[in-house]
């Protein structure tokens, strides 16, 4: 509407002003200049019967002005009001008023902080209760082995680890590869081209094998576990579960857990042969060295400790997964959003935690000189 | 009924979907400023005739027409899913927002206002505003998705079942804030139901849909009396019968 609202002063008494055109939405820039021009004055009654079209936006910018002088009651500080308006206005006349609580002091940066460390606490302990959760789902199977859900395992094993071997296979190999190119090129400097079988055999079998393997098994399982649980929590299967006398822990999540646990290590071990593969390949094609030399130097080099203090890391790994995803997964509520999130929230903190314990594990072997 | 102008008028309106006709030469006139509930057999094409309504759906012929909007002029409508369809990564106020940010240029001291009025209006506190749609009940999402249709002072609401999923009280008191909200902004109200206790309680008319046609147009006793057979089996089965003999 091309009524141009205004606000004008007349000659009918103090302050007293005439409203006219469209109080409008559409007009609602020009409308908050004039009303915040106009309460710098003393407010008068208002005559409204010259405005042209009146919404909530236009009704609550009168009633706010009629609030700013408290004195007079609403009917005679707006006057002059034409019917169709009346009811907007008087329902308009009873709202806001509830002091509004001051919400925006929530986002301090304290109270971030706060709200943050709370949330750790809270991740902590979901992590504990998760793990205990399942110990217990574990003894009721060992107690009653019947009740052990081997077709889901198995199931899940399958997808888990059976699935993910191509890909595994291939990364670890470029992994083995590249370590094995950069150890020949830069060890060329000082002539010590044949450490490169050390470097690659210690660092692939204690290290890279098992914990490439794991943040792939972190991002491409842990996340569909979290995915599947968290929509199966959505649409409130989880709870039917439950109803039935099942309990979720030991149908859904046991199995998952144990498929994880069962499969890391296999993976890491055929991870770490691609990746050794992968070295010697290089060594072979890139540093000159023939395939039996870089064997029989890794029998020098490597012993089976190096082997086992890798391989043993990895069902602690796959455990920290997998508990980690299922909890994610129970955090989800309603909505896809919070799917998307939780899910992204599975990925960082598994992969945070695998490197952390990776760490402790470095200190441990260590110290009891393995 | 003093004011007889026509706020929608459908004239042969057809809508298909490959072979099936949904709504065949379906003529409606909506008057201004009443309350039209209308019924029909479930994927009879009601939802189907308020989709075309709102404009999601392109008529395979026929004509819709809103005359009193002015020429050239945008229509006012909002409209009112069935599962209020809250954008789910906005909280109840950023919902009421959105439509008034997309619009003007408000302050945002004035917009935060403008959601709390509006949330006031439809019966919920300025605290309920925080909440995430996850977060509300059947009722509140209702009265949020109420509050965000209206947050542009729609000339026209449309509503597809606004009771469905609510209790009885919780029902009768949504039915209560539509008549109220409708008496004081006097808006248009094109409404889905099947809740016969909203008919009865709140429509001015009601239409009842069968057959890809208006079978029956008119206050509610009119439509009872029609004879209709889908009419008549829909108004007094058992389940109907039921609610009369409550009454």
């Amino acid at each position: 509407m091309s009524d141009q609202p205004s606000l004008t002063l007349t000659d009918n008494g103090a302050g007293a002003l005439l409203a006219r055109g469209a109080w409008t939405v559409a007009n609602v820039e020009l409308l908050e200049r004039i009303c915040d021009d106009a309460v710098r004055e003393e407010i008068g009654p208002i005559d409204l019967s010259h405005v042209t079209a009146l919404d909530t936006v236009g009704a609550w910018l009168f009633e706010k002005l009629a609030r700013r002088n408290p004195d007079q009651s609403p009917e005679t500080t707006l006057v002059g009001v034409p019917d169709s308006y009346a009811g907007l206005l008087a329902e308009v006349h009873g709202l806001n008023r509830a002091e509004s609580s001051a919400r925006r002091s929530e986002n301090s940066f304290i109270n971030q902080l706060a709200r943050s460390a709370r949330n750790l606490a809270a991740d902590g302990i979901a992590f504990l209760h998760m793990l205990g959760a399942v110990s217990a789902a574990l003894l009721g199977v060992l107690r009653r082995p019947r009740s052990f859900r081997l077709t889901s395992t198995v199931y899940q094993i399958g997808r888990v680890g059976w699935q993910a071997i191509p890909i595994m296979a291939l990364i670890t190999f470029l992994i083995g590869a590249i370590i094995a190119q950069q150890g020949i090129f830069h060890f060329r400097k000082f002539g010590a081209e044949s450490y490169v079988v050390d470097m690659v055999g210690i660092l692939v079998l204690r290290e890279i094998g098992v914990l490439i393997v794991a943040i792939m098994v972190a991002g491409r399982s842990g996340s569909a576990y979290t995915a599947e649980l968290g929509s199966m929590k959505m649409r409130e299967e989880i709870d039917a579960l439950s109803t039935m006398g099942l309990d979720p822990v030991s149908v859904l999540i046991l199995p998952r857990v144990l498929a994880l646990i069962v499969a890391l290590p296999i993976l890491a071990f055929l991870g770490s042969m691609a990746a050794l593969y992968g070295g010697g390949l290089v060594a072979w094609l890139y540093g000159g060295m023939s395939p039996a030399i870089f064997i029989a130097r890794l029998r020098e080099a490597v012993s089976i400790t190096h082997f086992e203090v890798g391989i043993l890391k990895a069902p602690f790994m796959a455990l920290v997964i997998g508990l980690v995803a299922a909890c994610e997964g129970l955090k989800v509520k309603g909505s896809a959003e919070s799917l998307g999130q939780q899910t992204t929230a599975s990925v960082v903190k598994s992969i945070f935690l695998v490197i952390v314990l990776d760490g402790v594990f470095a200190v441990f072997f260590a110290s009891i000189g393995m | 009924m003093a004011d007889q102008r026509i706020a929608i008028c459908v004239r042969d309106l057809v809508v298909g979907f490959g072979e099936r006709v949904v709504l065949d030469h379906l003529s409606l006139d909506v008057r201004e400023g009443e309350i039209l509930g209308l019924v029909g057999a479930s994927g009879g094409g009601k939802s189907v005739l308020l989709r075309s309504l709102v404009g999601l759906l392109r008529p395979r012929s026929g004509e819709i027409e809103f005359p009193a909007s002015g020429e050239g002029e945008a229509v006012r409508r909002g409209v009112l899913f069935q599962q209020g369809a809250l954008f789910s990564a906005l909280n109840a106020r950023q919902n009421i927002q959105f439509p008034l940010r997309e619009a003007a240029h408000l302050s945002p001291s004035l917009l935060d206002e403008i959601a709390n009025a509006k949330l006031e209006m439809v019966g919920l506190s300025a605290e309920d505003g925080d909440k995430f749609p996850a977060e509300l009940s059947g009722g509140m999402t209702k009265r949020v998705a109420l509050a965000r249709a209206l947050a542009l002072d729609p000339a026209l609401l449309f509503l597809d079942e606004p009771t469905s999923g609510l209790d009885p009280i919780a029902a009768g008191e949504f039915d209560a804030l539509i008549a109220t909200l409708q008496s004081t902004l006097g808006f248009t109200v094109f409404m889905i139901t099947h809740d016969l206790n909203t008919l009865a309680a709140v429509c001015d008319r009601v239409a009842a849909l069968a057959d890809g046609k208006i079978a029956a147009l008119g206050p509610l006793p009119d439509v009872l009396a029609s004879e209709h057979p889908w009419v008549k089996a829909y108004f007094h089965g058992a389940r109907a019968q039921m609610l009369h003999l409550g009454a």
